[in-house]
């Protein structure tokens, strides 16, 4: 794999590209702040993102572990799913990683005839973003969650306040059997 | 078919960078999940605020009046003579950009026009047009000049994004702590929210519970007997708990202190377990001491949503604290774990309502000690009160009953950088729990970041918003998470209380929200009380289940 030594060499170069290709999709005085900030909670959405894609490009290097990868993606996902982004634009950045590795290798891969690798390793990006796809859907989802079981808890509030909720007391009756069929009424 | 795009024109329209364009020129976009419902009508009528109407942000049209120019630039006129700090904060920023990357609102949303110094630009550009010498001369010149000198003319785009913007603060004043002209960026949210509640623009989640407190006492519209009803069913629950059954007072004429805490606490998870142990507590210090405090059915809300709507509903809402406590007869007032009640009561109360010079100074009954800080409004926070208990060694307490817990601290905002009340509440955390851990200084006191709920943004709809605004704060507390197994989020605010557990659910589902009363409780050693084996919340005390079991 002499592509693979290529991109682990380039490692720190191309996260560094991928990050601000990333951080470019926010308007360009957020953009700013996002790339300068290093302290982690000052700044959490950049260096969510950086220490993300950092470990997500290892993982591609490497052979690409679903939970490990999950890991890495979910916090970066969960963030983009609440801003103001389509669903597209919120897992766009997976793909810049493709247009980075091109520009950074595309001397190497032409003449030492790497395409068969670079294919192979675009699918790899592929994976990724079929991840970040589920797990933007859980984002989702769980937003959703979230509404609806604060309106049904406040519902809920409502009627008890109102005294319409009759709560099952905690004591069930004694039940009795009764046989109701036709043969049992006229044994009596 | 030859009108289906080509592929390559369908790519040339995908572009997920932003176009670089200077932020006048960005039209406002109203999305949902961010901008919270407009206020009920009948809700706006009752408290008799102007052009109450059914209105939708996301309407094109907004109903609004014929002359709403004409309103909003008078009411701006009269508000920048009434309040100097606001004259004073609309000339002197000179756009150092302190303060713009610390609003928890900007760093959650990326959105440049909720950095607080752009925020208030929405309304200071108008103010250049309409209030200065050189916006009216250089304005008359042409709109490519006013634009050079950062002013713009008011129109419905301005307003639609005045109203989107101001409803995306949440009033908390991280800003102003970095900024070096002390410019209280809230300050500049309160007056803009006035301006558009002069032509009815308010948001449902501030407009009812504002017409519910100034009809029943209390923002969820509590009636007195449902008040006490709910208190019986936590009296009934502590009793199943410790063995103990406590019996409130309720509007007792003559008792020596009131007791007003948020309604979210007797009415909203996990508010109600802080609720408890304030029942608890007092009714340890009954049996104890001969306390003696009395819960209004009346003053039955520590908040204010008035504060966000105007300062003339904030005083209204307000005043039935002192009429309260004057027509019970009490020597001074005890308040519950609140936030933007204490700002109120703080810096407000005493001058807006008072002098309430039928009170006493407050002093604790048990203690003997004076609360000099409280000497003008005569109303102490219940962590001051408590943590004077503590240190007095008048509590029995085990500790051990909160040992199940590591708890971090969250500031509210409000009593942090509104009150300068940092030490008391974790003093007394630390005096009940064995497991306490900080957050990063960054984000905790006076930097603390706000829930992302606070200022009447705590609605359903705006979810998306809420986590923007609680990323901050949620990241650092999945830090102590991560770093201590911190698994429980103290604070001493109703909003937080509310708000946090959804900002928890989806930033850090292991860690849990409690007030400070509800740890307090948890360790108190109530008189004559049988083994605990759960908690407040019903959950089985590690090492101390039930014999029965053996």
């Amino acid at each position: 794999m002499r592509l693979n030594n290529l991109l682990a060499q380039g490692k720190t170069a191309i996260v560094k590209k991928w990050f601000v290709s990333a951080i470019d999709t926010y308007p360009s005085d957020t953009a700013k702040f996002l790339k300068r900030q290093k302290d982690p909670f000052a700044n959490p959405v950049g260096r969510t993102i950086y220490r993300g894609l950092e470990a997500l490009f290892d993982q591609l290097l490497e052979d690409m572990d679903d939970e490990a990868i999950t890991s890495f993606l979910d916090p970066i996902i969960r963030i983009r799913a609440i801003q103001n982004f389509s669903p597209s634009q919120a897992t766009s950045f997976i793909f810049f990683l493709k247009d980075v590795i091109r520009e950074h290798t595309q001397k190497e891969v032409s003449e030492a005839r790497l395409f068969n690798e670079l294919l192979l390793f675009e699918s790899k990006i592929d994976r990724l973003s079929l991840i970040a796809f589920n797990l933007y859907m859980q984002c989702r989802e769980k937003i959703y969650e979230l509404k609806a079981n604060e309106m049904k808890n406040r519902t809920f509030r409502a009627f008890e306040r109102a005294g319409l909720v009759s709560e099952i007391p905690a004591d069930t009756p004694d039940l009795v059997n009764i046989n109701i069929c036709k043969e049992a009424s006229n044994d009596t | 078919m030859s009108e289906l795009p080509k592929p390559d024109e369908l790519f040339s329209k995908i572009d997920h960078r932003p176009a670089p364009k200077g932020w006048m020129d960005t039209p406002v976009d109203i999305r949902r999940g961010i901008a919270c419902y407009a206020s009920n009508p009948k809700s706006v009528e009752y408290v008799g605020l102007p052009y109450p109407r059914q209105w939708s942000c996301f309407d094109e049209d907004w109903q609004l009046p014929e002359n709403w120019k004409e309103i909003i630039s008078k009411g701006f006129r009269e508000r920048l003579d009434r309040f100097r700090s606001i004259k004073v904060f609309m000339d002197i920023c000179v756009r150092c950009g302190a303060c713009a990357d610390k609003c928890h609102f900007f760093i959650g949303s990326g959105d440049p026009k909720n950095m607080p110094v752009l925020r208030a630009e929405l309304l200071r550009s108008v103010y250049r047009n309409d209030f200065t010498t050189a916006g009216k001369i250089i304005g008359s010149i042409g709109k490519t000049f006013k634009k050079i000198i950062g002013a713009r003319e008011l129109d419905l785009q301005v307003l639609k994004e005045w109203w989107y913007y101001l409803f995306q603060c949440s009033e908390c004043r991280r800003c102003s702590v970095f900024c070096p002209y002390g410019i209280d960026t809230a300050e500049i949210t309160i007056m803009g929210r006035e301006l558009l509640n002069l032509i009815g623009l308010n948001i449902d989640w501030i407009a009812t519970p504002a017409a519910n407190c100034y009809r029943t006492g209390n923002h969820l519209g509590i009636q007195p007997h449902a008040y006490k009803d709910m208190m019986d069913f936590f009296a009934d629950d502590i009793e199943e708990i410790t063995g103990v059954k406590v019996e409130p007072s309720f509007n007792k004429k003559g008792a020596d202190i009131l007791f007003i805490t948020p309604s979210g606490d007797v009415f909203a998870d996990p508010g109600t377990f802080t609720c408890m142990g304030y029942m608890m507590l007092f009714h340890y210090l009954k049996e104890k001491y001969g306390f003696d405090i009395t819960w209004s059915t009346y003053a039955s809300e520590g908040g204010n949503f008035g504060f966000f709507t105007s300062h003339e509903m904030m005083k209204r809402l307000n005043a039935k604290m002192y009429a309260e406590a004057k027509r019970l007869g009490v020597k001074w007032i005890l308040g519950g774990e609140c936030g933007h009640m204490w700002r109120v009561i703080h810096q407000y109360m005493d001058t807006m309502n008072g002098p309430a010079d039928f009170l006493e100074d407050p002093v604790s009954p048990i203690t003997g000690t004076k609360f000099e800080n409280a000497k003008s409004t005569k109303m102490v926070h219940i962590t001051e009160f408590t943590a004077d208990l503590i240190k007095h060694d008048k509590l029995d307490l085990d500790t051990s009953r909160n040992d199940h817990l590591k708890v971090t601290y969250h500031d509210s905002c409000n009593t942090a950088r509104g009150m300068g009340l940092l030490e008391e509440p974790r003093y007394v955390i630390k005096n009940v729990c064995n497991n306490f851990y900080e957050m990063p200084a960054n984000t905790i006191r006076e930097q603390t970041f706000c829930c992302g709920s606070g200022s009447g943004l705590n609605a359903g709809e705006n979810m998306e918003l809420r986590m923007q605004g609680g990323l901050p704060r949620a990241n650092a507390v999945k830090y102590v998470h991560e770093k201590h197994g911190v698994n429980m989020l103290s604070c001493i605010c109703a909003i937080d209380r509310a708000a946090l557990p959804a900002s928890m659910e989806y930033w850090v589902p292991e860690v849990d929200v409690t007030g400070v009363h509800e740890l307090v409780a948890n360790a108190l050693i109530l008189p004559g009380e049988g083994k605990r084996t759960t908690d407040l919340r019903s959950e089985p005390l590690p090492g101390m289940e039930d014999d029965d079991a053996e």
